[in-house]
């Protein structure tokens, strides 16, 4: 039977989350630091657009690219926060989360072989759809000692003749690092020397935590070979309503909208409609969750600190990403006795890929009452966990 | 820090001086001083318990009452509201633009307490000149907070 489905699709790996989530899953009264998505409603005034579209009758396809109101709100928001220019009739797509405009531009910039760079730990689809794209991943394993951060001479150590491109993702999922500017300007040398492209996942732009976030298309010369993705779930708390954007030179999204028509038409109407509000009315939402997403790296950020747990300061996303290599044994078997003995789950570092071994995410997209819970359990079992290797 | 300090307190006041100072990333004398120099200014005017008493066995009934009056010459409202508020059973005091002057909201152990005192010291001030009286009947949402309604997490428990 499996000789007649896709060898390129049984080969690949499942992920190390669904692993992780099928042990969870039979622990009925687990508390949880594993999610990936807000703990914030969608803002009212947001889903009121949604059920307005509705009662409007706003029931059928868009155009292919997104509505236009829609991508000329994008291009406001990115000319914004940016300070990059994007025309919305030609270079703004709009796609179904994030993920499709990874998969799609992939797909629209790779020809068979070519290589793309892939910095781990990261969120886990860039590889798969890599490999889907018939690319050729090659990834950098980014250290701990350096944050996390992408370094110039991993880039070119990584660099062969067959790359085409270099995926980007930061902020960063799970380490919550980011790159700024003095960074940027490194990696875009290169990049530039090298003349390849960088898909630049920019999903968690809006929760940054020092400096505001700077996209590596803002730097000279870099707009014409970035792909710039982001979009709604993590800004706006609207991870269910699926809808994300990329910005790209207009070749590109020309190719990657004929992708998006004849695999999806277009993103969800109602979606797009309730994104508008999002844009136009949705900075003060924004930065009511980003306080409270700040307080809570700092009381969790503490905690560590408190129960002299290894983790570096991350300005980005909603994750931490303590360092538990003290304790001599894998991510994994941490995570199993955590959840098993405290009824905590938090994910497993090396689920983003190898250089997240001996590491654990742990999200705080949760109220501090929660993490306060899960923190006391996590003290205890660091403390039993100690106690166990004198 | 202020403002910040603000929003969290005015959530929940009884959060402890260490949690705030790492949650605002400062020390804790520091969050002090501007306690007691928030309470000094009269910008914080109390730290209160959020009640919902229809859980309790307690009877309690509360009325939002519109209050017309004649303002008098060079004290403008707020003489006639300080008549009004420096009773004890009357909760809250508001001077309202539109279609009437104040707001009074009252609480009461009974109905007949609050017609009382409608009928008996309200209504009976001299620059009253009309008054509409209106039952809570059931209390949804106060103090920017829902009422009477768990939040559930629905959140799948491991998403990448």
């Amino acid at each position: 039977m499996t000789k007649s489905l896709s060898s390129k699709v049984i080969n690949m790996k499942p992920s190390g989350i669904r692993k992780f989530f099928d042990i969870v899953s039979e622990m009925k009264d687990a508390i949880s630091l594993g999610v990936g998505e807000p703990d914030f409603d969608t803002p009212w005034h947001i889903r009121e657009e949604g059920i307005y579209s509705l009662e409007k009758g706003k029931t059928f396809y868009t155009s292919n690219a997104g509505l236009k109101e829609l991508r000329q709100a994008i291009s406001d928001n990115v000319k914004k926060k940016r300070n990059l220019e994007y025309n919305p009739n030609d270079e703004i797509l709009v796609t179904v989360g994030g993920s499709e405009a990874i998969d799609i531009g992939l797909r629209a910039i790779i020809n068979e072989g070519d290589e793309v760079i892939i910095p781990q730990p990261s969120y886990v689809s860039y590889e798969p759809c890599a490999l889907l794209a018939d690319a050729k991943p090659v990834i950098i394993n980014l250290k701990g000692e350096n944050n996390f951060r992408l370094q110039a001479d991993e880039l070119i150590n990584a660099i062969s003749d067959k790359t085409k491109a270099l995926i980007l993702p930061y902020p960063n999922n799970p380490t919550g690092a980011i790159m700024e500017y003095e960074d940027l300007e490194k990696i875009a040398k290169i990049i530039i020397d090298n003349d390849i492209y960088v898909m630049s996942d920019e999903i968690y732009s809006e929760l940054t935590y020092k400096e505001k976030h700077v996209s590596i298309a803002s730097l000279d010369n870099m707009k014409e070979r970035t792909i710039l993705i982001d979009g709604f779930s993590k800004a706006y708390a609207m991870t269910g309503w699926r809808l994300g954007y990329a910005c790209a030179p207009k070749e590109i999204i020309k190719q990657m909208t004929k992708i998006h028509q004849f695999a999806i038409m277009c993103a969800p109407t109602s979606s797009q409609y309730a994104a508008i509000s999002a844009l136009k009315n949705g900075d003060k939402d924004i930065e009511m969750m980003r306080t409270s997403y700040n307080q809570r790296r700092r009381f969790l950020l503490n905690a560590f600190r408190e129960m002299n747990l290894k983790c570096f300061e991350p300005y980005g996303a909603f994750y931490v990403f303590p360092s538990i290599k003290e304790f001599n044994m894998t991510s994994e078997e941490f995570a199993t006795r955590f959840l098993e003995e405290e009824h905590v789950a938090a994910i497993p570092g090396n689920a983003f890929g190898d250089s997240g071994e001996g590491y654990l995410r742990i999200s705080y997209a949760y109220s501090i009452e929660n993490l306060k819970e899960a923190i006391s359990r996590l003290k205890r079992f660091v403390e039993k966990l100690r106690k166990e290797q004198k | 820090m202020r403002e910040e300090l603000l929003s969290v307190i005015e959530k929940n006041s009884r959060i402890n001086l260490k949690e705030l100072a790492v949650i605002l990333n400062t020390d804790e004398q520091k969050i002090l001083d501007e306690l007691h120099s928030l309470e000094k200014e009269g910008i914080i005017c109390g730290y209160h318990t959020l009640i919902n008493w229809e859980k309790t066995s307690i009877e309690k009934v509360s009325a939002l009452i519109e209050v017309r009056v004649t303002p008098q010459r060079g004290q403008g409202f707020d003489h006639i509201a300080e008549r009004i508020y420096n009773y004890p059973e009357v909760r809250a005091v508001y001077l309202i633009s539109g279609g009437y002057d104040l707001l009074v909201t009252l609480e009461e152990k009974s109905l007949k307490e609050i017609s009382m005192f409608v009928t008996d010291k309200l209504s009976t001030l001299d620059s009253v000149l009309s008054t509409a009286t209106h039952f809570i009947l059931k209390k949804y949402k106060d103090h920017g907070t829902i009422l009477d309604k768990k939040h559930t997490d629905t959140r799948e428990i491991i998403t990448p």
